[in-house]
């Protein structure tokens, strides 16, 4: 993590993502020249495939491209201009940019059917509207997801010259951009900032709950234990360069609420046990705990790995991020609720316990001393959770 | 027991009956269509519960407010006020500055008239806001922290009132406008659902209109450089003593369509004009009582705004022009001059603004002028875009992937636990539905994140059935004979759920108190998910059990 960094996304380190949806396979490097001939480094270009998912008839053909802070039309005039070599038709607007209201505006002023001059005022702009809006329909429902060809727009219920009329004025490009971000750097930093700030505050919240409901070191464990699975995750997304984007902050948060929940039942038996075991040896307390829950553990653990991995299949590309997090934070969350919270609070209930029988001996000794058991207990009671028998 | 058991049985029937209606029907009286159409089913279904921009489609724009700018003006007025005030009183001012916004030091030629000058700009200055000092001749103002504060807000919300009667001009539906981040930050959040295109929103938001008429000089000249106009106004003044600027003047005749859309972007490609401009204006864009495009002739192409003046604007108005028949006035609009027509006649209360305006652009103006200046620059710091068709596919596949989930851990518990499987199939089922109809009765929006509430909700919902049912297992294995095994497995896993679920409430709360928008979405659905979850999987799970366990006289079996 701290060597590779993160691959931060538009979202926190600012900057500017489109999702473009192309007529045909789009090409990376026209693309790329595309976008060069605006004046956009080479190097500042992450161009990203996507729209291929499960579970959906036609394959479309979507490109994520994420560049340096820049507004939107200069993609829209660098695809437009230079992506398919041939320059657009002069004059004509691209119907697949563009909303509704930009397409009545060139049919109000063109006015194509005279509508100016046979209805009533008011009715003209009313009629251009509906069409316009019915082409939008359109472009968003058609199986490629954006207009191939003009006349394939219904037009139904319209006058039938609009077919005539449209290539008048109209073309339908080789692209449609179907989402566009653009965060400036200070809010990705604020954002950013916020977001540890809020997560920390949330687990401090969980800590003095924990503490009051049972003791304040199982709050410290449970905390450690979510926190290292949190660690775990981001060192993963570090290693692969995948990307962090706002989704990955409730992924996160979703994690922190897993692990949390797994932590929590576990201790639970624990304290239960305690309650009717006073006398008996702490581990050998733990250890039943852990395998009275086990079974629970597995299939809880099991069913919601099953459904995220679902998620990561079937969720597409806005999913994807976080059902990434969520796939390995489970399998990481559940590990350590097991062999990282449990030893924890038991290192520090026997060190509390070694210094009362203690109290006499040098402090040296006792601090070595504490150290060694804990390695000890830390190795025992991962082998334990690792061989228990599953029921 | 069983009148007990029938007692929960309906109010679980009712709670679950309300849910249902609010999220299917809404606040409303049903109609036959409501159960008949499924198309109608889903339409009831879309208006009721609301979906965010992320997946519904839309644009959202953050803005940040220049406050700070607000100050600058403020300070900049009082020095200027401060001087004439002082002048009149006959106290001669050697030099009036400002070190920072929101200070004012004034020195007095005359260092024994110090106090006098004092009490005198204190008339303008309130006591409350400006704290003020005398060292020598000179005379400070400071304009204290709260007083700066509640200035840098009012513009905030100055600015809201604006954009928002702007946004009103152009009929999107449900737009919402909100203040956004911290206290200090200035920011506002604009959602505009259905609007996939918000350039032209953008434009006419932060479109500047600072619109004033001032005079020209006399007679009315035009320099072809900067230079030379810079030249002709070094040392003139008119008759009232009024220094001169030169400014860019677009000649009639210009193409000025972009120009109405892009402020203060001259055209390099063409030579600017300059002509000299009086530096105190006559009346400004603040006297505008209305402001109108109309066509300027029979072409229907160009279009020219008319306005008119509020009462006090138009008798400045009148007793100007009165008083200059003859004399050219310039229409200045962001420092550019539009247009400087001669006065023929006294004019009081209206007047017209020309030069090339399309239909849009000249709309656009029009409202800009009708609705008011903002009090400070605005930027745009995040822009979001969200097509409808990229929407479509974010809940489509949302809802394909939740889909293949449940169906998976149904067809689990139901193998797994059998008949208690059903039991857990039907908690699942109720909590969902009680959630969607919390979600649609606050009117909350659910988002992506929210979305990943509700994932979790499910897996700690399951969690939560599985722990009862391993525990009732247990008990069994014990030799607990079945009704005090379910009894006892409740009774244990019911302190286990209750200190997961609030551990995870309690975060959640932080979350939603200190988080910002997407983070909030996620806490407000988990927190509504758990709540709901508490009373499925513990209370109509156990009332389910109960009524199997009542039917038979003895129960020696339980299907788990």
């Amino acid at each position: 993590m701290v060597t590779r960094g993160f691959n931060l996304g538009v979202d926190f380190a600012g900057g500017s993502k489109a999702t473009v949806r192309f007529k045909s396979d789009p090409s990376e490097d026209r693309i790329r020249v595309a976008l060069e001939k605006v004046g956009i480094a080479g190097d500042k270009i992450t161009l990203q495939r996507s729209g291929q998912r499960i579970g959906q008839g036609a394959p479309r053909h979507e490109m994520i491209v994420t560049v340096p802070d820049i507004p939107k039309d200069k993609i829209i005039e660098a695809l437009e201009k230079h992506y398919p070599q041939a320059a657009p038709p002069a004059g004509l607007t691209n119907l697949n940019n563009g909303g509704a209201r930009e397409i009545a505006i060139i049919l109000l002023e063109k006015d194509p059917l005279s509508f100016r001059t046979n209805l009533p005022p008011g009715d003209a702009e009313k009629e251009y509207n509906r069409f316009a809006e019915s082409v939008i329909r359109y472009r968003t429902s058609a199986p490629a997801g954006l207009i191939t060809e003009l006349n394939q727009i219904p037009v139904d219920g319209f006058d039938a010259k609009f077919r005539e009329a449209l290539p008048k004025f109209f073309y339908a490009g080789e692209f449609s951009l179907i989402g566009f971000e653009n965060v400036g750097p200070q809010v990705g930093q604020d954002l950013q900032r916020r977001a540890v700030l809020v997560t920390l505050v949330s687990c401090l919240g969980m800590l003095v709950f924990i503490a009051f409901r049972f003791e304040w070191i199982y709050g410290v464990a449970a905390i450690v234990a979510t926190l290292h699975d949190v660690i775990v995750t981001l060192g993963m997304f570090s290693l692969f360069q995948w990307e962090i984007s706002l989704t990955f902050i409730a992924a996160i948060l979703t994690l922190i609420g897993y692990s949390m929940n797994d932590t929590i039942v576990i201790f639970d038996r624990i304290r239960e046990t305690l309650k009717v075991r006073r006398r008996e040896d702490l581990v050998k307390v733990t250890n039943d705990a852990l395998n009275q829950t086990l079974s629970r553990t597995i299939i809880a653990s099991g069913l919601t790995f099953l459904s995220v991995v679902a998620l990561l299949l079937f969720g597409g590309e806005v999913l994807k991020s976080f059902s990434l997090v969520l796939v390995i934070g489970i399998l990481i969350g559940t590990y350590s609720s097991i062999a990282v919270a449990s030893p924890i609070m038991i290192w520090w209930k026997r060190r509390e316990e070694g210094q009362r029988q203690q109290q006499e001996t040098e402090k040296k000794a006792l601090k070595k001393k504490g150290a060694g058991e804990s390695n000890a207990v830390k190795v025992e009671s991962k082998t334990t959770a690792k061989s228990a028998p599953a029921r | 027991m069983r009148k007990n058991l029938l007692q929960r049985a309906v109010l679980i029937l009712s709670v679950t009956g309300i849910c249902l209606y609010l999220t299917l029907i809404g606040y409303r009286r049903p109609t036959m269509k409501d159960f008949t159409s499924w198309s109608q089913v889903k339409t009831n279904l879309a208006n009721n519960l609301k979906l965010g921009l992320d997946l519904k489609g839309g644009s959202q724009l953050l803005m940040q407010v220049r406050a700070e700018e607000v100050i600058a003006q403020v300070t900049t007025n009082n020095i200027e006020a401060a001087k004439t005030r002082l002048q009149k009183k006959g106290i001669t001012v050697a030099n009036a500055s400002s070190s920072r916004p929101g200070q004012i030091s004034v020195t007095i030629s005359d260092a024994a008239r110090a106090q006098e000058a004092e009490t005198e700009l204190r008339l303008d200055l309130d006591k409350q806001e400006w704290a003020s000092s005398i060292s020598g001749s000179t005379v400070t103002f400071t304009l204290n922290e709260s007083a700066a504060e509640a200035i840098r807000e009012q513009s905030v919300t100055q600015a809201m009132t604006i954009i928002e009667n702007r946004i009103n001009a152009f009929g999107v539906a449900e737009q919402s406008l909100q203040r956004y981040g911290r206290q200090n930050s200035y920011q506002i959040l604009l959602q505009l659902p259905g609007v996939d295109d918000p350039e032209r929103v953008k434009k006419t938001l932060v479109l500047e209109s600072k619109l004033e008429l001032r005079p020209t000089d006399s007679p009315f000249q035009t320099y072809p450089s900067l230079e030379e106009a810079q030249k002709a106004a070094a040392g003139k003044k008119d008759s009232e003593g009024n220094e001169f600027e030169p400014l860019p003047y677009d000649e009639r005749g210009d193409d000025e369509t972009e120009e109405a859309a892009t402020p203060a972007t001259p055209d390099p490609s063409k030579p600017a004009v300059y002509v000299l401009i009086a530096k105190k204006n006559v009346i400004t864009g603040g006297d505008i009582r209305d402001a109108l495009a109309i066509p300027a002739d029979t072409s229907g192409k160009d279009y020219k705004i008319n306005f008119r003046l509020k009462q006090a604007g138009a008798e400045k108005f009148k007793t100007w022009t009165g008083a200059n028949i003859g004399k050219n006035l310039a229409i200045v609009l962001n420092n550019r001059v539009k247009s400087a027509p001669s006065i023929r006649s006294e004019i009081s209360d209206s007047g017209e603004i020309t030069g090339n305006f399309t239909k849009t652009s000249g709309e656009d103006l029009a409202l800009v002028l009708r609705s008011g200046a903002l009090p400070a620059r605005v930027d745009y710091i995040e822009e979001r875009t969200v097509g409808p068709s990229l929407g479509a596919d974010s809940i489509r596949s949302g809802v394909l992937a939740s889909v293949a989930g449940l169906i998976f851990i149904m067809i689990f518990m139901g193998i797994y636990y059998q008949f208690s499987g059903l039991n857990a199939i039907v908690s699942l089922v109720l909590n969902l539905i009680m959630l969607i109809a919390v979600l649609a009765m606050f009117g909350a929006t659910l988002t992506l994140p929210g979305i990943a509430g509700i994932i979790l909700t499910i897996g700690m919902a399951v969690d939560s059935n599985v722990l009862i049912f391993e525990r009732i297992r247990e008990e069994l294995k014990l030799g607990k004979a079945v009704v005090s095994a379910v009894e006892t497995g409740f009774a244990k896993a019911f302190i286990t759920i209750i200190d997961t679920h609030v551990t995870t409430i309690v975060s959640s709360t932080f979350l939603f108190i200190f988080g910002t928008g997407p983070i909030r979405g996620f806490a407000i659905t988990l927190i509504i998910g758990l709540l709901a979850n508490l009373f499925t999987a513990t209370f109509v799970s156990r009332t389910m059990f109960g009524y199997v366990l009542t039917r038979k006289e003895r129960v020696t079996s339980l299907s788990i």
